[in-house]
């Protein structure tokens, strides 16, 4: 009996990934453990091994498939004597309810089903009228006259409430929408300017493809396929911008006494055999035990909003963002504030480096209670960063440099590092923001209290 | 004193009152019900359902006067018993009477027998009726609570609407009649004037026609019908001309003679002459007016406007706790109307989320005459006068091969769209069935369709509706059977 082979879960909550290349091809034999395929989700890419040996039979998914259901037939083993003939009699091009064959780290919950491998918007095509669709995918109910209206004048469906049976939006939302002004389609829509294009892969739409391409010479570009890593970027920060209203408190830090410090432990760190040091602190790892100890002290602002809760964390998982090429990822140092900033700065360089050949595993990079997204060593004097959904607080850290300041009212020159907190102001107002980041400055300046 | 004291007081159990009471009671409120007369008010004893009894006899005497096209032979000959014809008319209506007295029952809702007048917000005394009911009256059903005041929260005025009278052409009953006495002849007359063709005069001069009588229709506007669509009045005019009614259109009645036993209609046509038209009787059908007297309003303060209550989009009136609902509280007069106005009041009372206000331009009107006319929202004209660019799609029964098989060949439907937006802005139909078929319109415009949903949409064949679809398709350029 041929062995299907099918879509891994990477992790629990996975639906979908894309099938970013296969290591085999149709005819190879394979053993177990075997690395095959690598299958790439929003943020990671992942192996994916053979559990069984045999003969690759047929590959179903060929590779830069994206969007692959999970437990979907992606290719199928044959078994020792077996020939590529008996594929279809075991039904191996069409779906089968085979358990996941594919070696996984969170093993598929659900079974596979026929209707997981019909390709994806097969059911939609069908629809000569289909509903539309919200940011969520959910669909938006509206009548046929008030998707018109929308259309003629240029109304986003996804920004106007419905005030008709269960929410329907009907011609009267749509004329109150026109009436205010509100419900455009998007800023760029009447006119396309580039700046406009760049992020936007969510709702609201921005200008289409062909409006962008159309502003340029043929020729005078090339155009790349967004990967995984780049669609969720831009669905996340367009979401984070659109429903979390931002709010941004800058404060200048001093970090002489922090620099000091920092030497003085790097030169203690003991060394091994090979001469290594047991920890080399960087700037960056203090910043990130000064936020969580900071956390710590004032918990109103380690939070997270819902529509029905606040969920106030009990520990800092603080996620530093990490550029990698083709985009950025966020690793979660968990439990900052309990942990020595040795421990913090391995973790963090076990992570970074991992980060960057995009082999974090999920629970590595999701989560977390804040952020921190330092451009100083690209010599960045200050910026704002975007909240990172579920946090409430992203950090943005400016280079340290020597500025000239007063003390005692005298001038006099100190490296200085500017921060800018930006919080969710439903759940981390003004006054809140302003006492986390006194607390940080606190420990940048007196470093020392973050030893004990 | 707790059993006089409710959440709301509805006076008049009329298709608005009572549908109301119930949808209180469904909503957990303690419902009391006033009626002076008759459960069901004027729709059920003296309006929409024993006009239809009434109209079913004279559809089955014209079939039977066309039976020969059929391939049938009546021995003999087709007479009507005038007696038997309204004691039918009378027994549908007690039908329905004794149903809404079972509804009332059903629904816990108390029914005060008499005649309510407002104290003040929140107490009505009930009384005598200041006039004596008309006969013949369903029996006072049992269990009813008497006069005396009640109080309640929110007291709903539902007291509907009666007859108008023109100056010098009062209705006495005899010679000239209401619609009273229009539904229940003692004798078929020979000849007879009907004064006004809106849905009632047209209505019953129809029934009289089919009955044999010699019916002038005598109009003040430029069309019979003249809510109607200029097209589909001036079909269902044809039709009726045909069926050998005389109408007379921007014509007015000056004086009525009477004699001991007939009429003499005085009728100024537009030219400025008079004709003088003899006849039986003459019907007064020159429109309703609410029953706004005695109800207390004006010493409360309840606004009114020519004749009827002002209300907001939920009922309300300038009063807090006095609210009106159907015929009283405004055109158009018609018992659907009523209904929803008075669902959407008392929902709006109890606190139902999602209430809307009543959308005039979606309440459809039917007429029961032979042909039958019906529509729903704006007519071309209208459209027109509203600055609307419009398409226009029309079909034509005698394409339709049900009406032809039903031998109804003779009708049109009319359809018209916002040319933009493809929105549905009226529909208008004369001919066989079309006030069954005309609630797929109203659907339609309720749902908000557009010209493509209704393009997708099956109709079944064979059947009258594919009309629907056939006029819908023609606004298109797309008409398939024509």
């Amino acid at each position: 009996m041929p062995i299907n082979i099918t879509m891994p879960a990477l992790s629990p909550t996975m639906e979908e990934g894309n099938l970013a290349k296969w290591l085999v091809k149709e005819g190879d034999t394979v053993s177990a453990g075997d690395v095959i395929a690598e299958i790439e989700t929003d943020k990671a890419t992942m192996e994916v091994e053979a559990v069984d040996e045999g003969k690759l039979g047929k590959i179903v998914v060929p590779e830069g498939t994206e969007g692959v259901k999970v437990n979907a037939l992606i290719a199928v083993l044959l078994e020792d004597g077996e020939d590529a003939s008996a594929i279809d009699s075991s039904g191996g091009s069409a779906p089968a309810a085979a358990p996941a064959e594919a070696k996984s780290d969170a093993a598929p919950a659900t079974d596979a089903g026929a209707k997981d491998v019909i390709p994806v918007g097969a059911e939609a095509a069908t629809d000569p009228m289909p509903a539309p669709k919200g940011a969520d995918g959910k669909r938006i109910f509206s009548s046929p006259l008030a998707r018109r209206l929308a259309k003629l004048n240029g109304l986003d469906l996804g920004q106007i409430s419905g005030s008709g049976p269960h929410g329907r939006i009907v011609k009267k939302d749509i004329e109150a929408a026109m009436e205010k002004g509100t419900g455009k389609a998007a800023p760029a829509a009447a006119a396309p300017s580039p700046a406009a294009a760049a992020p936007s892969a969510a709702a609201p739409r921005g200008p289409s493809a062909d409006q962008v391409l159309k502003l340029y010479e043929e020729g005078s570009y090339e155009l790349v396929p967004h990967d995984g890593m780049r669609k969720t970027i831009a669905k996340r920060l367009t979401e984070s911008k659109q429903t979390i209203p931002h709010f941004y408190v800058s404060v200048d830090c001093e970090l002489d006494a922090l620099l000091a410090l920092r030497a003085q432990l790097n030169a203690s760190a003991s060394k091994d055999k090979d001469g290594n040091p047991a920890y080399k602190l960087s700037v960056n790892d203090m910043t990130i035990k000064a936020l969580a100890l900071a956390l710590r002290d004032v918990p109103d602002a380690n939070v997270s909003w819902t529509d029905d809760n606040m969920v106030k964390h009990k520990h800092a998982d603080v996620g530093v963002a990490v550029a990698i090429p083709g985009g950025l990822i966020t690793p979660i140092i968990r439990r900052a504030e309990e942990k020595p900033l040795s421990v913090v700065s391995n973790e963090m360089k076990d992570l970074g480096k991992r980060a960057k050949d995009r082999k974090l595993k999920p629970e590595e990079y999701q989560g977390g209670t804040t952020a921190v997204s330092n451009m100083g060593m690209m010599g960045v004097k200050n910026f704002s960063a975007v909240v990172n959904p579920p946090h409430a607080t992203i950090l943005a850290v400016g280079a340290g440099e020597k500025r000239p300041v007063v003390k005692d009212g005298e001038l006099a020159v100190a490296t200085v590092m500017s921060v800018t907190l930006s919080t969710d102001h439903r759940c981390v107002d003004g006054a809140l923001g302003a006492e986390l980041l006194a607390a940080f400055k606190g420990y940048i300046e007196n470093p020392m209290s973050m030893l004990v | 004193m707790a059993d006089t004291n409710y959440d709301v007081i509805i006076i008049g159990s009329g298709p608005g009152g009572y549908v109301t009471a119930i949808r209180a009671a469904q909503l957990g409120l303690k419902t009391a019900i006033v009626e002076r007369e008759h459960l069901g008010g004027i729709c059920l004893n003296w309006g929409c359902i024993p006009t239809k009894a009434l109209l079913r006899s004279a559809e089955i005497m014209d079939h039977a006067n066309h039976a020969k096209s059929f391939g049938l032979t009546l021995e003999g000959t087709m007479k009507a018993d005038v007696k038997d014809v309204v004691a039918r008319s009378r027994g549908v209506s007690a039908r329905l009477n004794g149903g809404v007295g079972f509804l009332m029952k059903k629904n816990k809702i108390d029914v005060i027998w008499g005649e309510a007048k407002l104290k003040k917000p929140g107490e009505i005394v009930v009384g005598k009726p200041s006039k004596p009911a008309v006969e013949p009256q369903h029996p006072v059903p049992k269990g009813v609570k008497g006069e005396g005041t009640y109080t309640a929260k929110h007291i709903i005025v539902a007291t509907g609407a009666r007859p108008r009278a023109l100056p010098g052409i009062e209705p006495d009953g005899k010679l000239i009649w209401t619609y009273f006495e229009a539904m229940k002849p003692s004798k078929m007359p020979k000849s007879l004037v009907v004064m006004g063709s809106g849905a009632i005069g047209i209505e019953f001069a129809s029934f009289y026609r089919s009955m044999g009588v010699d019916v002038t229709v005598v109009e003040l506007m430029k069309n019979v019908m003249p809510v109607e669509d200029e097209e589909i009045s001036k079909f269902a005019r044809k039709v009726l001309e045909k069926r050998g009614l005389k109408i007379l259109t921007e014509a007015k009645v000056t004086k009525v003679d009477k004699a001991s036993d007939s009429i003499t209609a005085h009728v100024e046509t537009k030219d400025g002459k008079t004709t003088q038209i003899k006849a039986d009787n003459l019907i007064s059908a020159v429109g309703v007016q609410g029953n706004i007297e005695n109800l207390g309003l004006e010493e409360l303060g309840v606004k009114t406007d020519r004749g009827c209550i002002v209300i907001d989009g939920y009922g309300k009136t300038n009063v807090p706790g006095i609210y009106a609902i159907g015929d009283v509280a405004g055109p158009p007069m018609l018992a659907h109307k009523a209904e929803h106005e008075g669902v959407i009041c008392i929902e709006k009372i109890a606190g139902v989320e999602g209430v809307h206000p009543m959308d005039h331009r979606k309440i459809p009107g039917c007429t029961y005459c032979n042909p039958q006319v019906a529509s729903v929202g704006l007519s071309e004209a209208k459209a027109k006068e509203q600055g609307r660019d419009i398409r226009v799609g029309r079909y034509q029964f005698n394409a339709n091969g049900k009406a032809i098989a039903l031998g109804e060949d003779n009708g049109m439907i009319k359809v018209i769209f916002d040319k933009k937006t493809g929105e549905l802005l009226g529909a208008h139909m004369v001919g066989a069935e079309v006030t069954e078929l005309i609630q797929g319109f109203v659907v339609a415009m309720n749902l908000e369709t557009t010209e493509e949903e209704l393009m997708h949409t099956i109709f079944p064949h064979p059947t009258l509706s594919e009309m629907m679809k056939e006029s819908v398709l023609d606004a298109y350029g797309r008409v398939l059977n024509a």
